[in-house]
């Protein structure tokens, strides 16, 4: 009877444990379980990237639209890289929008927003954007001001 | 598993045929034995014979138990052999070691009951980790043992609620759980009462005579050793010093053996334990050096 | 005065050669515990009673001071992040820092104070009262019979009281930030979503309480094994368990993170 009693109660606690687990993953890191093959790459190159970092947010008008894959350094011409998973619903990107790195309040995170343009061709799979913004560096406006030379 | 007809006329025939010089179950040559600095044996040289019961008597502190313990393979001896029914024990890999063990059984001083298991679970322990016995045939087992040992009514007791005398009595039954052929009892009469001792002193030599198993009496409590044993000696610093029937034992030469079975406080073996100079000692200043003992 | 140095010199020698001599032991006992696994059906009623013993009678502490320890991490960030602006950061900094750190960490100390000491006690009366002996005379290994049990049921509990205590946590932060001082619900959770990643964090945290796990056992139940078979060796065992249980987390950790998320 006891022994019984032990074996619930253990199962109880492993199932603890994995509601713990699924908790973490779900709420807390937001994980989705989302079929993969639902969006499409495209590319974006900037002089700065600033904080960017994979799994950042891509957004439009302020609208999750996507999230950064991967950041790295493009050997030949030394801007970085930005990979960009973007979900395949949003399939009308006019093919000469701009990618403008912006930042969410004053210290919080970096994300990239998408400004349209007026092409009527979209981004497709393998695209690059045509035009990018790059990280607004404060301590280097800062410091441009100082000594007098006008951002250009 | 092994063979459980262990009838005992079946191993002796067994055994004289294999070996018909050798009737002791366990020898022990020219054992040497140390822990840290000190040495506990120096050349020990002992063979128990089967089917006895053979007292190992001497002063506490002299390594009695840890002589059980090299029997068991528990320790190793730094040299010398040691053979439990011509195994050699400390060659004995871990497998066949623990196979060995399943025929040997040992009753230590505190009965060394699992605290947390009842007396039937206790006793029946051993036969649930090496047999693969249904639960009815180990109750009926494990009634009988503690039947054998005057506790079958006490079945559903912890080891807490146990006197000191039931505890060594149902750790006894846990000893003879498998039917082993020997049985090391480590002072198996230390701290009893009269009526206690004399429970387990018929004990001892019913299971004896009853199974024919080979037993072995570690104590120090010389008429009850002595009343019940074939065989005895006695150990001292680190050697035998004396070894025989009781009877020759009594009758013995030597100055020590007789002050050990008489417990005379003084004698080969000093009442004060080394010591400076009492004059130098009561005069009030401490002693540069202490003389070495 | 040379001699007094030589002394000093042989004194460090011989510390030294103990404490190798004892890590050594220590393996040859957790190598002997590990390579023998008790036979399935008995070995996993051992290991269920275990995990009772260890986890789940762990989990009242576990539960209770990761509440509070993260209400006090939601009331200290409020203070501290609202100089910024930036109090709806909180959630953020409640997830990465229990999940990261204090989770495991936390859970490790309060599981030698709780479960690690006792498994070192208990063995330790089992070796005094010479259990351990008498059941190795029964042709029963007691590291297998013992050990291994106590052993794997640490390693399993382990992860999963530091899981509880982190979620218990960052509910418990929720519960200060938003319930209490008005952070706004939605940002809470959005922002640790935002800055948490599963395979990272989440991964890391329970790579890091498992080895915690694994360690904080294997110290328990070696000391416990190793003990001087006294009550004054008893509690100096299970004192070491403690002190060299918490040493061991706080210098791993420093280690585990310098691995996981130092950037080299």
């Amino acid at each position: 009877m006891a022994k019984r009693t032990t074996e619930i109660v253990v199962g109880l606690f492993i199932l603890a444990g994995g509601a713990a687990l699924l908790f973490l993953a779900l709420q807390v890191s937001g994980l989705t379980f989302k079929p993969a093959g639902d969006t499409y790459k495209v590319y974006a190159y900037f002089n700065d990237a600033g904080g960017l970092a994979p799994r950042g947010r891509v957004s439009m008008a302020g609208v999750t639209v996507g999230r950064i894959r991967d950041v790295s350094l493009d050997q030949e011409t030394f801007q970085a890289k930005v990979v960009i998973d973007i979900e395949a619903r949003v399939d009308s990107i006019p093919a000469d929008s701009s990618a403008i790195i912006r930042t969410s309040g004053l210290l919080g995170e970096q994300y990239i927003d998408i400004s349209p343009g007026a092409d009527m061709e979209s981004l497709s799979d393998g695209d690059t954007f045509y035009e990018t913004q790059s990280a607004l560096n404060l301590e280097r406006m800062i410091s441009n001001f100082a000594s007098g030379q006008a951002a250009d | 598993m092994r063979d459980r007809c262990d009838h005992p006329g079946w191993r002796r025939g067994r055994s004289l045929v294999a070996d018909m010089s050798d009737r002791s179950y366990i020898s022990l040559d020219n054992v040497v034995f140390t822990r840290g600095q000190r040495r506990i044996f120096d050349g020990v040289t002992l063979s128990i014979p089967r089917g006895r019961i053979t007292a190992i008597m001497g002063p506490s502190g002299t390594g009695k138990t840890t002589l059980l313990r090299l029997i068991g393979g528990q320790l190793k001896p730094d040299s010398g052999s040691i053979r439990v029914d011509g195994n050699d024990v400390p060659g004995l890999g871990r497998k066949a070691l623990y196979t060995l063990r399943e025929r040997m059984g040992m009753l230590f001083q505190s009965g060394a009951l699992f605290t947390d298991l009842s007396v039937f679970e206790n006793v029946a322990f051993p036969l649930r980790v090496h047999t693969p016995l249904p639960d009815d045939m180990i109750r009926d087992i494990v009634l009988m043992k503690l039947e054998a040992v005057g506790l079958r009514g006490a079945r559903d007791l912890m080891p807490a609620e146990l006197s000191g005398g039931m505890t060594r009595r149902v750790a006894l039954a846990r000893t003879i759980a498998l039917d082993p052929e020997l049985i090391m009892y480590d002072e198996p009469f230390a701290g009893q009462d009269p009526i206690a001792m004399g429970v387990l002193v018929k004990l001892i030599r019913e299971l004896n005579t009853t199974m024919g198993l080979t037993s072995v009496l570690v104590s120090h409590d010389v008429p009850e050793s002595l009343s019940i044993a074939h065989y005895a000696c006695i150990i001292a610093d680190g050697r035998i010093i004396g070894e025989g029937t009781p009877d020759e034992l009594r009758n013995h030469p030597s100055e020590r053996v007789q002050q050990f079975l008489h417990g005379q406080p003084d004698g080969p073996v000093p009442f004060h334990y080394p010591a400076p100079d009492p004059d130098s000692d009561w005069g009030g200043l401490a002693p540069e050096e202490v003389p070495g003992g | 005065m040379a001699n007094g140095l030589m002394d000093r010199i042989a004194g460090l020698g011989r510390g030294g050669l103990e404490t190798l001599a004892s890590l050594g032991r220590a393996s040859i006992f957790l190598w002997g515990a590990l390579v023998g696994v008790p036979k399935p059906g008995v070995g996993l009623r051992l290991l269920l009673a275990q995990i009772y013993a260890i986890g789940v009678l762990s989990l009242a502490i576990v539960v209770v001071s990761g509440l509070f320890i993260g209400m006090v991490l939601a009331l200290q960030g409020y203070t501290i992040l609202s100089d910024f602006g930036s109090e709806s950061a909180i959630g953020q900094m409640i997830a990465l820092t229990l999940l990261r750190e204090l989770g495991p960490v936390v859970t490790a100390l309060l599981f030698a104070g709780r479960a690690g000491s006792a498994l070192t006690a208990e063995i330790g009366l089992m070796k005094t009262t010479e259990q351990l002996s008498s059941m190795e005379m029964m042709g029963v290994d007691p590291l297998r019979r013992v050990i291994a049990p106590r052993l794997l049921a640490g390693f399993i509990s382990m992860p999963v009281l530091a899981l509880i205590f982190s979620v218990v946590g960052i509910w418990g932060g929720m519960l200060v930030g938003v319930e209490w001082l008005g952070v706004f619900e939605g940002s809470y959770w959005g922002n640790m979503q935002a800055s948490v990643t599963f395979s990272k964090d989440v991964i890391n945290g329970i790579i890091k309480s498992l080895v915690f796990g694994f360690v904080c056992t294997w110290i328990a139940v070696y000391q416990g094994y190793d003990c001087v078979p006294t009550s004054a060796g008893i509690s100096s065992a299970t004192t070491k368990t403690v002190v060299y249980s918490s040493l061991a987390v706080l210098g791993l950790d420093f280690v585990l993170t310098a691995v996981m998320f130092g950037s080299f």
